[in-house]
């Protein structure tokens, strides 16, 4: 393999491993905020219960996300020197304001949002919370801009083959970057209901029945059923933005390969590069013309109006985007289905009809279905990144230049020697963070306390504890 | 944007004094937490704890000026990131996978299973050697040049190990600042052990940065030059023999001046990395690439300029907070 692929799968493998933990980072920071808030008014001591538990689980994986994201700002000159030195005017901005807007911001307050809540008064650690959220959602939103752009440039022209900034109200309002944004916003927030949904089911069928996981598990289902359908709704737009900007990524996406009316959603295919057809594929009837255009006769565009004269290929590979693809929508409608069966049966009424029955309505089959979806959002949001960024090659930045022209003259042997390294250390610590994840639902069920961050029964703790 | 006079001069020269500033607060802020971790093996399950708490709720904030200095590199001068870095390519894997390992390893230490505390503490202390080691020698690398021969890589080992020697100084003066008792008196201990990698480093860097090149040698020995500049290295020595003085009496009574080695070591710090700062200007890359060669367009640069004005002090005061918060000595962290 030479160093272009090899550098490819590295930073896939990198920026693969890293966006799992602000997937998870984003949203509980607002969640958290809200279990904070709910205590605040209520005084009711199940939502702190709440905070305390998914606090942990915040803490850690805000720890996975900063180190495996400051490993991201080096290999852009390790690895792709070629992509800042053409578009660095652009791309320099979008990512400094992202580490001078959200990364100093969140990782201050996370101190004291982790560790200050008995040294500062409850709205100030409130406020803590909110800047912690407020950061995370800021970082999300300069790195959607940046990407977006990266998919759909505009406010620039080129002097020299350098990029050079003409309208920054256009760079960072990029068409695809609004839908862009709206996708992942609600893929960070599905992605942590179901895992709070799936922990908490967990601690309730090990026994662990307090009023803490209780509400956490009902917080995390409603919000689950509500947001999925406004999930598909957006990802529906932001699917049409896409064929109106980068059509040959539609064109893989659909496994398409004329120009056509009346296009078949498939869904089932084995797309062939050297033939340039599906060779097998099942297909439900003008689907993809209605889904892509709202017309059943509408027109979908093909790969083949792809090709550049020399025969080379402007499209992406057609396999891996067609799965992705079809994995991302697949894990969706199953989030769909559990999220309403479980929100339904919580809403039946009890027997004698004095109230709803809640999370005793839960019969076990459906608990351990949560259980085994904690980590669905993991798997429909990589979905999702593969389907977009994939489908953006031989582009790195749509039209303006390929991967091929960023990558580092580095020898093969030395990236492949870097990218083992990363692949063991990032198995053994997603394997860790999972297995510590049980394990505190474990503890937390037998009542032991997790609160505090140094163990307790050491001698000298106490000792100092007690002075 | 104009006024100052042309854009092309001043705006590289302030984004390499911010980015300078960034690694300067960088080295010394991470340096004492990459220190505490190179220590570990020398303390007690106990002392351990202790000294995680002195630098668990500012680790991060503390990590994020390496970012800032990276970026910095990357968006104003992306022709000499590009160059520094794959000139790099190997140290920098491994200190990213350093940077990985301590970092996760402060979460797992006290969350993962008992049995396997000590394994965490083992990834916390190996992942703060290995990022320690690989900067002093991509430290050595760059006053060499950047250039992959036998001699070089030599002086990179050496400057590997004080700087690690060095890291493991500043951290035991910030122990000493944040604990007391006996974990105090062996941080003074410690402090006494790792001066030597802290002179020997600087002294190492000074004697052969003007050796590897003319240009810098012309800098320092000539008249009146070197009349100016030699504040630096009294100054530097100074500051050394009375961080020795003092710390052979510490700990005083009422734990008075507790804070004075951390200080005094942050001096020297920045001594040093001026000295350095000025025999490099202006080159980026070492005698290949000024940053007035390397810099962005400057459109680009003033739109980051604008945010950095307003964003830079707000950062520097609630840096102050947050060490306002948990000033004094460090307490169990809890999350309660």
């Amino acid at each position: 393999m030479d160093a272009l692929i090899l550098s490819r799968i590295q930073f896939a493998a990198n920026i693969s491993f890293h966006i799992l933990f602000p997937t998870i980072t984003i949203a509980l920071g607002w969640v958290l905020l809200f279990f904070r808030v709910r205590f605040n008014i209520t005084k009711d001591e199940r939502w702190l219960e709440a905070y305390r538990f998914w606090v942990k689980v915040f803490a850690l994986s805000f720890a996975m996300g900063v180190v495996s994201g400051i490993t991201m700002s080096f290999q852009f000159g390790t690895n792709w020197p070629g992509f800042m030195e053409t578009v660095g005017n652009i791309a320099g901005p979008l990512l400094a304001y992202e580490v001078m807007t959200a990364f100093f911001l969140e990782a201050v307050f996370l101190g004291i949002m982790l560790f200050g809540a008995s040294r500062v008064s409850a709205r100030v650690h409130t406020t803590a919370t909110f800047l912690v959220a407020f950061g995370t959602t800021m970082s999300a939103f300069w790195i959607i801009v940046l990407n977006s752009w990266m998919h759909t440039p505009q406010g620039f022209e080129m002097i020299d083959g350098v990029a050079h900034a003409t309208d920054w109200w256009a760079i960072v309002f990029n068409p695809s970057m609004p839908y862009r944004f709206a996708h992942m916003m609600l893929a960070s927030f599905l992605t942590v209901s179901f895992l709070i949904a799936g922990v908490s089911a967990f601690r309730w069928l090990i026994g662990g029945r307090t009023e803490g996981v209780r509400v956490a598990l009902k917080t995390a289902v409603f919000g689950a059923a509500m947001l999925i359908p406004v999930q598909i709704f957006v990802g529906d737009m932001h699917g049409l933005n896409t064929l109106e900007y980068q059509p040959q990524k539609v064109a893989a996406m659909e496994g398409n390969w004329e120009t056509d009316t009346n296009v078949p959603l498939l869904l089932f295919a084995i797309p062939n590069e050297e033939l340039r057809e599906n060779t097998f594929e099942i297909g439900i009837p003008n689907l993809a013309s209605l889904i892509l255009t709202h017309h059943a006769d509408g027109e979908v565009p093909g790969l083949n109006d792809f090709v550049a004269d020399d025969g080379t290929a402007l499209h992406p590979r057609v396999a891996p985007v067609f799965w992705s693809f079809r994995v991302m929508v697949a894990t969706g409608m199953l989030m769909l289905a559990v999220s309403w069966g479980a929100s339904a049966l919580m809403l039946r009424r009890n027997a004698d009809r004095t109230g709803r029955r809640g999370v005793e309505g839960l019969p076990k089959p459906v608990l351990y279905g949560l259980v085994a979806m904690s980590f669905s959002g993991w798997l429909a949001t990589l979905a999702g990144w593969y389907t977009t960024e994939i489908g953006r090659q031989p582009w790195l930045v749509q039209g303006v230049m390929t991967t091929k022209q960023a990558v580092a003259d580095v020898p093969a042997g030395m990236v492949a020697s870097t990218l083992i390294a990363y692949l063991v250390v990032y198995a053994l610590l997603l394997a860790a963070y999972i297995a510590v994840i049980f394990y505190l639902a474990r503890k937390a069920a037998k009542g032991e306390p997790i609160g505090p961050n140094v163990p307790q029964s050491t001698k000298a703790a106490v000792t100092v504890a007690a002075e | 944007m104009n006024t100052f006079g042309d854009p092309t001069v001043w705006l590289p020269f302030v984004f390499a004094a911010l980015m300078g500033l960034s690694i300067l607060i960088y080295v010394i802020l991470d340096g004492f937490d990459l220190g505490v971790g190179v220590l570990f093996p020398f303390a007690n399950e106990a002392e351990r704890d202790r000294m995680v708490s002195a630098i668990g709720p500012f680790w991060d904030a503390n990590e994020t000026w390496l970012v800032l200095a990276v970026g910095i590199l990357l968006v104003a001068f992306p022709a000499a990131h590009g160059a520094i870095l794959t000139a790099l390519y190997l140290p920098v894997a491994i200190m990213l996978v350093g940077l990985i390992l301590r970092g996760v390893a402060f979460e797992f230490r006290v969350k993962a299973p008992t049995p396997w505390k000590a394994t965490w503490n083992r990834a916390f202390f190996v992942g703060s050697l290995m990022t320690s080691l690989s900067q002093g020698f991509m430290l050595g690398m760059y006053v060499m040049g950047l250039t992959w021969t036998l001699p070089h890589v030599g002086f990179a080992l050496l400057t590997a190990v004080f700087l690690t020697v060095g890291y493991s100084f500043i951290g035991a003066t910030w122990v000493i600042h944040k604990t007391e008792g006996d974990l105090q008196r062996k941080a003074v201990d410690w402090a006494k052990g790792g001066i030597w990698g802290l002179v020997l480093g600087i002294g190492a860097i000074s004697a052969a940065t003007p050796y590897v090149s003319d240009r810098i040698f012309g800098k320092w020995f000539t008249w009146p030059e070197a009349l100016y500049l030699s504040p630096l290295p009294i100054l530097s020595g100074v500051l050394v023999v009375s961080l020795w003085l003092m710390l052979r009496r510490m700990p005083f009574a009422e734990d008075r001046y507790s804070w004075a080695p951390f200080a005094a070591a942050t001096g020297l710090w920045g001594l040093a990395f001026g000295g350095m700062a000025y025999s490099f200007y202006p080159y980026v890359v070492p005698e290949r690439l000024t940053i007035y060669e390397a810099a962005s367009a400057p459109e680009s640069l003033f739109i980051i300029l604008i945010g950095t004005c307003i964003v830079l002090p707000t950062i520097l005061g609630y840096t102050i907070l947050s060490y306002s918060i948990f000033r004094g000595k460090a307490t169990e962290l809890r999350y309660d």
